[in-house]
């Protein structure tokens, strides 16, 4: 363990799992509750177009990524507000897009293209000290907003029209979370890829939504399980020498399913 | 305990004038008047797509007319639906969400106008006080999905209580209830406008409606509406087109105008 530690890439990698762990728990559980898995996920693949012209630009990818998936969520959130029809299709478009877009502009980079892979299965192992530095500023930005805003997203999370009818902004609220979600997204795009991002951002919340009825410990429990999942799976990746994208997310679903059926078993018991 | 502030002021509500409204390319509403004074307790009902929660969304000013104007307290709905307490249909919201009874009808303190301040002492008085006048103090600490639908729907009357409303609007409260807590539901309401909070309510709860409420109005893309209890024949057919004796078979008796040469 000490000599894990002395690796400098590993304690990057340690700590962006604990930063991730903290956005995930709080933004995950606003997903999840309000049942934006989908859009979520919209905007994270939106967000690849960003790192594919980022490349082509020569600029920090994180940069692109941090553009596009914002651009995206304001327009999810304008999706999600003015058309009532057909919003799943043109966030589904908007998805595969954004993807094409990104290939399209790695194809007219020229040279090494390894390392865009990376952004599509994770290198939480890669995490350099400035991503650790973007992390930490998205996880204060995340915490700032949830803990000033809290009982008027749990609001506008519940119900949304008579949070509307109370005069709530809903809108800004709805637009600034879907924010939230694009940052926690290129964060989480380091650490675990794109492909797998929808897994960590919503599997620790789903698990605290079956067994705890506060918002707030659920938020709790996530951030809790997120630091486990991100922990165990670094760990035996690097013991087992498997792709640690893979194992942190292979942890979070089988803890899932685990708890599933005990929370199935626990309501036969119960009734 | 007094739900409303006192302050009786001149004006209706709501007033509605010659109102249409609907969607992109259909209208639902149609040349609609309606007003609604302080100490109201009114009974809108109609078939489905009617336009009933079509007309409770204009006067939340959750949807915008067509044409015509409605006011609520004198102001524009946007403005004036701060003074209404809104109780949504039961299957609006996600009965799973994971919330106490408390929290629930801690939002009722909520408004643009304290974004940043947290919940203070007088809101927590004021959520025990609703939480008494709907008796469900003991189940505070309940998660909302541990409740029973009668239960629920006492929780959100409490909610819309908690903003001290005068006007207290409620689309379809008795969906999904049974028999007893209707009945409960009902006297609450009854209660509550005795102490001087008018209310409008939407229902196909042509029974237990018409022991509670003081006026009745029917409403098909158009509202008949004459500030009276009773249900007219002509009301009736308006509203539902033919089979009128089916359903006046329904209605208990002093609610209909006697039939020329019934019994």
């Amino acid at each position: 363990m000490a000599e894990l530690l002395s690796y400098g890439f590993m304690r990057n990698a340690l700590m962006a799992g604990a930063l991730v762990s903290l956005a995930c728990g709080i933004i995950g559980t606003l997903v999840v509750l309000k049942r934006m898995v989908f859009i979520s996920g919209g905007v994270a693949h939106t967000a690849y177009g960003g790192v594919g012209l980022a490349f082509y630009l020569g600029v920090t990818p994180m940069l692109g990524a941090v553009a596009f998936s914002l651009i995206a969520s304001y327009l999810m959130g304008y999706v999600q507000r003015q058309t009532r029809q057909r919003q799943d299709t043109l966030i589904g478009v908007m998805w595969a897009i954004g993807m094409a877009v990104g290939i399209i502009f790695a194809d007219m980079t020229p040279g090494y293209k390894a390392d865009l892979m990376s952004y599509l299965f994770g290198s939480i192992l890669a995490v350099t000290q400035a991503d650790l530095w973007m992390m930490l500023a998205v996880n204060l930005l995340v915490l700032i907003f949830v803990v000033l805003f809290y009982k008027e997203l749990q609001a506008v999370a519940f119900d949304e029209s008579f949070a509307r009818v109370r005069n709530l902004p809903v809108d800004l609220l709805y637009v600034a979370l879907v924010a939230m979600i694009g940052l926690a997204v290129v964060m989480l795009m380091r650490v675990v890829g794109l492909i797998m991002i929808i897994a960590l951002l919503t599997v620790p919340a789903a698990i605290g939504a079956l067994f705890l009825k506060h918002m707030k410990h659920i938020m709790w429990l996530a951030m809790a399980l997120s630091l486990v999942f991100t922990t165990g799976g670094l760990l035996l990746s690097f013991f087992f020498n498997l792709t640690s994208g893979a194992t942190i997310i292979l942890i979070a679903g089988v803890t899932y399913l685990g708890a599933l059926l005990v929370h199935k078993s626990c309501q036969r018991c119960s009734a | 305990m007094i739900i409303a502030d006192t302050l009786k002021t001149p004006q209706p509500l709501v007033e509605i004038k010659n109102l249409s409204a609907g969607y992109r390319h259909e209208t639902i509403l149609e040349d609609i008047n309606l007003t609604i004074e302080q100490d109201d307790f009114i009974g809108l009902i109609g078939p489905n797509g009617g336009g009933k929660t079509t007309l409770l969304r204009v006067i939340l000013g959750l949807l915008q007319p067509k044409s015509g104007t409605i006011q609520v307290m004198g102001e524009p709905p946007e403005k004036g639906r701060q003074h209404i307490g809104y109780v949504p249909q039961f299957a609006e919201y996600d009965a799973e969400f994971p919330i106490s009874v408390r929290d629930v009808v801690r939002m009722g303190r909520l408004s643009n106008k304290r974004l940043f301040k947290p919940y203070s002492a007088e809101d927590d008085r004021v959520v025990e006080e609703r939480l008494v006048w709907v008796d469900l103090l003991d189940y505070q600490d309940r998660a909302i999905r541990e409740l029973s639908g009668g239960q629920r729907q006492r929780v959100y009357i409490a909610r819309a209580l908690a903003s001290d409303p005068r006007l207290l609007v409620l689309d379809e409260p008795t969906v999904s209830v049974d028999i007893e807590a209707r009945t409960h539901i009902y006297e609450l309401l009854y209660k509550i406008n005795k102490e001087g909070v008018a209310i409008f309510l939407v229902t196909h709860d042509l029974n237990v409606i018409s022991s509670y409420v003081k006026t009745i109005g029917c409403l098909n893309r158009n509202l008949h509406y004459h500030g009276e209890k009773q249900i007219t024949d002509d009301m009736l057919s308006a509203t539902y087109g033919c089979p009128v004796d089916l359903i006046a078979h329904g209605l208990p008796h002093r609610v209909l105008a006697e039939h020329e040469g019934e019994k």
